[in-house]
Parts: C-alpha cells; sequence; structure tokens
C-alpha cells in the first residue's frame, strides 16, 4: 500500500472526542455568559460590532465542528453556506421587506436543505475527496452570485446594502447594542441545541460513523441517512451565521465569500480544538482578532507575521484551545487538592 | 451604579473643559474630532493583501507623500497622522477597518479607500456617521451622488464618461463600422460597456456584434481573440487590466488581425502594457489619458515629473516608477493636502465638504496639460476631462482637444 492509499483509507485525522469533553462545566459556562452579557455595557460601539462579529464567526466555526468533530467529515465549503445564508437575509430583508428577525430562520431552512442535498452526492466521498468536493462550491459561489440571470436579485458585483435594524418597543439602546444582545440570544440558543444534538441519539450515530463508519452499519446506523444530515445541520447553523453577518455588515457582495472564509472558518476550528464546541469563539477570536494583530507587528509582512502566530499555535498546542482547557482544568485540581 | 456616575462626572467635566477652551482664547479655529492645533488624523483603508493587493502601493504612496509633507512643515502648521489599514478587498473586513478609523482611531476623514465593493460597503455608515469618504479610489460611476450621498466624493475620471468619449469618437468618424468588444466579467467592466452602450445610443445594438467577457482568473485570452476576429470586426474596444491588453495586442497581430484597437485607460501604460506587447505591435491604437505616463519618454524633462522622482528619491526610493498607481497615488495626495489648506482653521467635517466641493480649475502635478480639478455643490466628480492619445512610435500622442464626459450616479 502506498503512503497516499494508506492516508486516504485510514480513518481521516480526527480524534475521537468523548461526549462529554464536548462541552464546558454549569460553573465556567456562566462565567463566560456573564461576562458576554456585560462587557458590551463597558466599552464603544466598535468593540461591540466586533464582539458581534465574534459571536457571528463563532457560530460559523461551530457549524464546522459540528460537522467535523462531531460526524468526522471534512468541509472547506462553509463560505458556500455562509454566503447563500447572507444572501438569503439580504435579499428578504430588501426585496421583500421582511423582517429580519424572520429572515433567519428562513435563510438556516434553505442552507439546511442546500446542504443536505449536497451531502448527498458527497456521500460517495471522504477524506481529502470530500475537502475537495467542498472546495470546489467555495470557489464556484462568488461567481454564481455575479451571474447575470439572478443579478436582478443579488445585485450582481455591486453587492446589497442591509439597512441595520433598530432596537424594538424603544428600548434605549443602540443598533449596534441591539445587534449584539439579539446574536447572543441566537447564539446561545444554537449552542445549547448543539450540545444536546451531540449528546442524542443522533449525535452518537454521527460519532460512531467517525469513529468506524463499518462498526456504526453494523450497530443500525444508517450511515447515509446521519452524514447528510450532518451536512445539512451545520449547513443550516452557517446560514444563519451568514444572515446575521449580513445584518451586522449591512451589505453582502460576492467578494464577501471568496474561499479565504471557507480557510479562516476551518482555521478557527483546528486553533478551538476539533470537536470542542466552546473553542469555536476562541477560534473565531484567532481569526479575527490575530490578523489586526499581525497588522500592527508590520504591515508589508502582515502575510508572514500571521503564519508565523499559527505556526506556532499548531506548534506548541497541537490540539488547540482544548487543550489550554484541559492544563488548565488539571492544574485547578491540583491547586484545590492543595 | 457609581461607575456609571462616575463616568457621567467625568464626561461632565470634560464637556465643561471642552466649553471654555472652545470659547476662550481659540474662538476662530474649529475643530471636529480628529484635528487639534497640531495633528489631523486621516484614515485610509487598502488591500496591502489578498487578490488586488498590486494596489497596495497606493497606500504606500500616500504614506510617504504625508511623511514629505510634514517634513516641510505640514498643513497651517498641523502634521498629517495617517492611518492606513489593510481590508483584503473583502466588504466585511472593510466594514471592520472603517469603524475602527471612525470610533476607535476618531480620525478626521477617510481617504482615497481603494475599491468599488469595499466603498460601497462603508458608503452608508460613513454617510450615516457624517464622516467625509473623500476622494475614493475607485472609476465607478456611482460615486457622484451628492443629493443622496452628500458625504461621499470619487475623484479620477469615470470608466463610463471615458467609453462615452470613445462612443462619440467612433460615431462621428466611423459610423458605419462593425464593433467587437470584449471586458472584464466584474463591475469594472460592465461599467465601461454600460458607458460605452450608451454613448452609441440607438445605433448600439447594430454596430456591436459581439460582445465577449472573460473571467480574471483565466490564464489566457487568445481563444476570444481568434472569436472575435471571425466576426469581421473592424473596430476594437479592449476593456481588459494591463496582463490582459498585453496578450490581447500581441495576438491581434499575431493572427493578423487589424482593426481600429481602443484600449481603455486602464491599460494606457506604456511600461507594463505597450512594451511587453512589442511597440511594433501596438501602432495606432487609440485610448486616453488623464496624467502623465512616468514610462513615457517625452515627459523625461517635465518639470512636474522632476519633482516626482525627487519626491520618490528621499522618501519612497524603493518605488517602481513604472507603476501607474504610484503617479495616481501622488496626485490624489496633492488633492488632500489642496483640500485642508483650503479649509484653513475650521477644519470641521462640514467645511471640508464644502471645500472639497468647491475646487475651481485646479492644477496639480502630474495631471496632463489642460485637465483641471472642478467640483461644485451638485459635482462630486472631481476629474473629468481626458485626453485622446494615439500610439506612434514608442510613445503616446495626444490628439484633439481635451474631452470631457460628466455622467452622474
Amino acid at each position: 500500500m502506498s503512503a497516499v492509499e494508506e492516508v486516504v483509507t485510514e480513518a481521516p485525522a480526527v480524534e475521537a472526542v468523548p461526549k462529554r469533553a464536548m462541552t464546558l462545566g454549569v460553573g465556567t459556562s456562566l462565567v463566560v455568559l456573564a461576562a458576554l452579557v456585560l462587557a458590551p455595557l463597558f466599552v464603544k460601539n466598535f468593540i461591540i460590532f466586533q464582539m458581534t462579529m465574534l459571536l457571528i464567526y463563532g457560530l460559523a466555526v461551530l457549524a464546522l465542528n459540528i460537522l467535523t468533530g462531531g460526524s468526522g467529515q471534512f468541509s472547506l465549503g462553509q463560505s458556500a453556506f455562509y454566503a447563500v445564508g447572507a444572501y438569503t437575509s439580504a435579499i428578504l430583508m430588501e426585496h421583500v421587506g421582511m423582517n429580519y428577525a424572520l429572515t433567519l430562520p428562513i435563510a438556516g431552512i434553505i442552507c439546511f436543505g442546500f446542504g443536505f442535498l449536497f451531502g448527498q452526492p458527497a456521500l460517495r466521498l471522504s477524506g481529502v475527496y470530500l475537502a475537495l468536493a467542498t472546495f470546489a462550491l467555495a470557489t464556484a459561489m462568488p461567481q454564481l452570485l455575479k451571474l447575470g440571470y439572478f443579478e436582478h436579485w443579488t445585485g450582481g458585483v455591486q453587492g446589497l446594502v442591509v439597512t441595520k435594524p433598530d432596537a424594538p418597543f424603544g428600548l434605549p439602546m443602540s443598533q449596534d447594542m441591539w445587534l449584539y444582545y439579539f446574536t447572543l440570544a441566537i447564539t446561545i440558543g444554537i449552542y445549547i441545541a448543539s450540545v444536546n444534538l451531540l449528546r442524542s441519539r443522533s449525535g452518537r450515530a454521527f460519532m460512531a460513523i467517525r469513529d468506524n463508519e463499518i462498526a456504526a452499519s453494523a450497530m443500525g446506523v444508517d450511515v447515509a441517512l446521519y452524514k447528510t444530515l450532518a451536512f445539512g445541520v451545520s449547513a443550516g447553523i452557517t446560514g444563519v451565521a451568514g444572515g446575521l453577518g449580513a445584518i451586522a455588515v449591512q451589505f453582502v457582495a460576492p467578494d464577501g465569500y471568496t474561499i479565504t472564509l471557507a480557510i479562516s472558518l476551518f482555521l478557527g476550528m483546528v486553533v478551538g480544538g476539533v470537536g470542542w464546541l466552546p473553542g469555536s469563539i476562541v477560534g473565531s477570536a484567532f481569526i479575527i482578532f490575530v490578523p489586526n494583530i499581525a497588522e500592527g507587528i508590520s504591515k508589508g509582512l502582515s502575510g508572514a507575521v500571521f503564519g508565523v502566530l499559527l505556526f506556532l499555535v499548531i506548534f506548541l498546542v497541537p490540539h488547540g484551545a482544548r487543550q489550554v482547557a484541559i492544563v488548565a482544568q488539571q492544574m485547578l485540581g491540583k491547586l484545590k487538592k492543595n | 451604579m457609581s461607575a456609571i456616575n462616575l463616568r457621567l462626572g467625568a464626561f461632565a467635566a470634560a464637556l465643561a473643559l471642552l466649553a471654555a477652551t472652545s470659547s476662550g482664547a481659540f474662538a476662530q479655529k474649529k475643530y471636529d474630532t480628529g484635528a487639534t492645533d497640531t495633528e489631523i488624523k486621516i484614515g485610509n483603508i487598502m488591500p496591502y493583501s489578498g487578490p488586488a493587493s498590486a494596489y497596495g502601493v497606493i497606500g504606500k504612496t500616500e504614506e510617504a507623500y504625508f511623511r514629505k509633507i510634514n517634513a516641510e512643515g505640514g498643513i497651517n502648521g498641523r502634521k498629517i497622522n495617517f492611518i492606513s489599514y489593510d481590508d483584503a478587498y473583502s466588504p466585511p473586513k472593510t466594514v471592520e477597518q472603517a469603524r475602527k478609523l471612525v470610533e476607535s482611531d476618531e480620525v478626521l476623514l477617510v481617504f482615497n479607500s481603494l475599491g468599488t465593493p469595499p466603498n460601497t460597503a462603508i458608503q452608508k455608515y460613513l454617510n450615516s456617521k457624517k464622516v467625509p469618504q473623500l476622494f475614493v479610489a475607485t472609476g465607478a460611476t456611482k460615486w457622484n451622488d451628492p443629493k443622496d450621498f452628500p458625504w461621499t466624493m470619487g475623484w479620477q475620471p469615470n470608466y463610463q464618461s471615458e467609453s462615452q468619449i470613445y462612443a462619440k469618437y467612433i460615431l462621428k468618424n466611423h459610423p458605419n463600422s462593425k464593433i467587437a468588444v470584449l471586458y472584464q466579467n466584474d463591475d469594472y467592466g460592465k461599467d465601461y460597456l454600460k458607458g460605452f452602450k450608451d454613448g452609441l445610443g440607438a445605433k448600439a445594438a447594430s454596430m456591436i456584434v459581439i460582445e465577449e467577457s472573460y473571467e480574471v482568473s483565466e490564464p489566457t485570452i487568445d481563444s476570444h481573440i481568434v472569436k472575435m476576429k471571425a466576426t469581421g470586426a473592424d473596430v476594437f474596444f479592449n476593456i481588459t487590466t494591463p496582463k490582459f491588453a498585453a496578450q490581447a495586442i500581441k495576438k491581434n497581430a499575431e493572427i493578423g488581425w487589424k482593426p481600429l484597437h481602443f484600449l481603455n485607460n486602464v491599460s494606457a501604460s506604456i511600461g507594463s502594457v505597450m512594451k511587453p506587447a512589442g511597440f511594433e505591435n501596438g501602432q495606432d491604437i487609440i485610448s486616453s489619458q488623464y496624467f502623465k505616463d512616468p514610462t513615457d519618454a517625452q515627459w523625461k524633462n517635465d518639470a512636474a515629473m522632476k519633482a516626482w522622482n525627487e519626491f520618490l528619491d528621499k522618501y519612497y526610493p524603493e518605488a517602481n516608477r513604472a507603476d501607474a498607481s504610484v503617479m495616481y497615488a501622488y496626485i490624489v495626495s496633492q488633492g488632500l493636502v489642496h483640500v485642508l489648506k483650503a479649509c484653513g482653521d475650521d477644519l470641521t467635517r462640514a467645511n471640508i465638504m464644502k471645500q472639497a466641493a468647491s475646487i475651481k480649475d485646479l492644477e496639480l502635478d502630474g495631471l496632463l496639460p489642460g485637465v483641471k480639478v472642478n467640483t461644485s455643490a451638485t459635482d462630486f466628480a472631481p476629474l473629468s476631462q481626458l485626453q485622446l492619445i494615439r500610439f506612434k512610435g514608442e510613445t503616446w500622442e495626444r490628439f484633439g482637444e481635451i474631452l470631457s464626459g460628466d455622467v452622474g450616479g
């Protein structure tokens, strides 16, 4: 067997994560939640906007985490689902005049369908081949959005400008703050649902497929159904994130959803820890803030600085934020004993 | 609660201080956020990385130019603090950087941010914040819209007015020609095409025999050229960026297709297009310009060109002098300096837009003789004049009058 075949036929390089290790303890969760709820009261609108983007990319990374960490399938095409979600929301808001909050479930459902359908042919592929197929989707998407046929709806290369919603019921808060809390509520909802999904029968089926497909099917898991389902769920959540992203940025254009976005999300997942859902927010912070830090160090070499930082992270903590969290937990445990 | 009270107290104190200083000795000086007695903060967003990173030199040249201005004493005694961020040509990132500039760095204005999609993404935000989005670096037509976007102003002649000039020329001199158009399949190419069709008017449908588009990701456009030749067209409008323009000129010569060739101004560069394509292949090509091509030998002893070279020697020695973007940035920076000087001690955002909208016949180093900057309260297109040029020997020969084609957004 040649080296290449070995890589392909062996199980994908996703480490089996026990399902209890996928989440945070109750105490830690509450602390993080409190921080997320209180922080906006003390910072500028610009920081609130950045925190909103943090949550939105966090959702998209979480979606990829369910797919890769949960069911063991790779995807470099998340930017395509993100774009479909963003455009669905933008078109419904601007052309149909629908309320922004209502567009999100629709974006989610459309992307779920899109992901589920894409999952059908993807069933025949695994490992690097699946990654390549999804990669094709990501490269095709910006050009599809530019097609003259859809231009009336999508605005073509010029994109669509979206109106930012005001806080409802005359609440005395800025648009940014309202949007942040709105996003936070949705993120918490989706996070809890995802945790429950992975703890449920379906989640166990996902993980059985990830660990060993043949054994899973021998146990009676419908491999085809659950694999496509994982794709659908992941695409649906990404679509909601895309819709929120369109509202927060107030603009959609094909140039915003290139392959770079898909790779960033993938990067975020790895840095946050594959299969560790709370890591999604850490990964999202990495892809938002580290490029800014790199630019601050050197404008001409920002790409190189980013590369070095990324290399350091992968070299020092290959399992990402999860590894850091585990080490921290062990140290706390020791302290308690003493 | 006490934290909020403390903040309120501090805020009130700051307000009182502000009131005291502004009503005192400095009564005639007026500032908005980003301007003080010693400094003017200017924000800028450029694609230093990503697909359009070739344009990053514009930001670098501007930074160098403002260093020169500061070294020479600044503007009315104030130093320019030029803060330039990378958006990688990705609109969501542009929004983040624009908000950072306005809300965190607190700049007075955003100057010459690059690209149509990135500028579209931040236009509404900057207008709602009433922050000037001055002299945007894109040739799209929509920036000249003072009624809906009073805080946004374009700079260069827009694509549509340029192609209208060619259309008028064709209607006048070659009314019975068959036209082939090759364009890049994006906003830039489509904008040119629209202006061209508008210029031809009712005759567009009968005169244009083929509209070919190519993707910027294609390695070569040879097959498109062969296809266009087969239609028997005798006029060729070439809407391509420099790499493809050179390919098209070369291929035309190879297959012996000799139409009357119009080349868009984006690619009217000797160093990056005509030379690589071969001078003998580019004879009689018609294009248009509004600033001096630094690689054109006819400007060798020109005073403005000498000043440009001195500036680069001293402040930006590693610049590629064949790159038209360096000249572009040099000219637009002078435009900003002119506006800031005109503002005097009234550095409010409203006054900046007022001064930017009242430029009369301003001549800047590097513009072609006769090309002037003009704006008014209803005309937010500072440069709208172009000079037709024809390639002869190894240089562009200017012919005809300076033409202008104002198209509103």
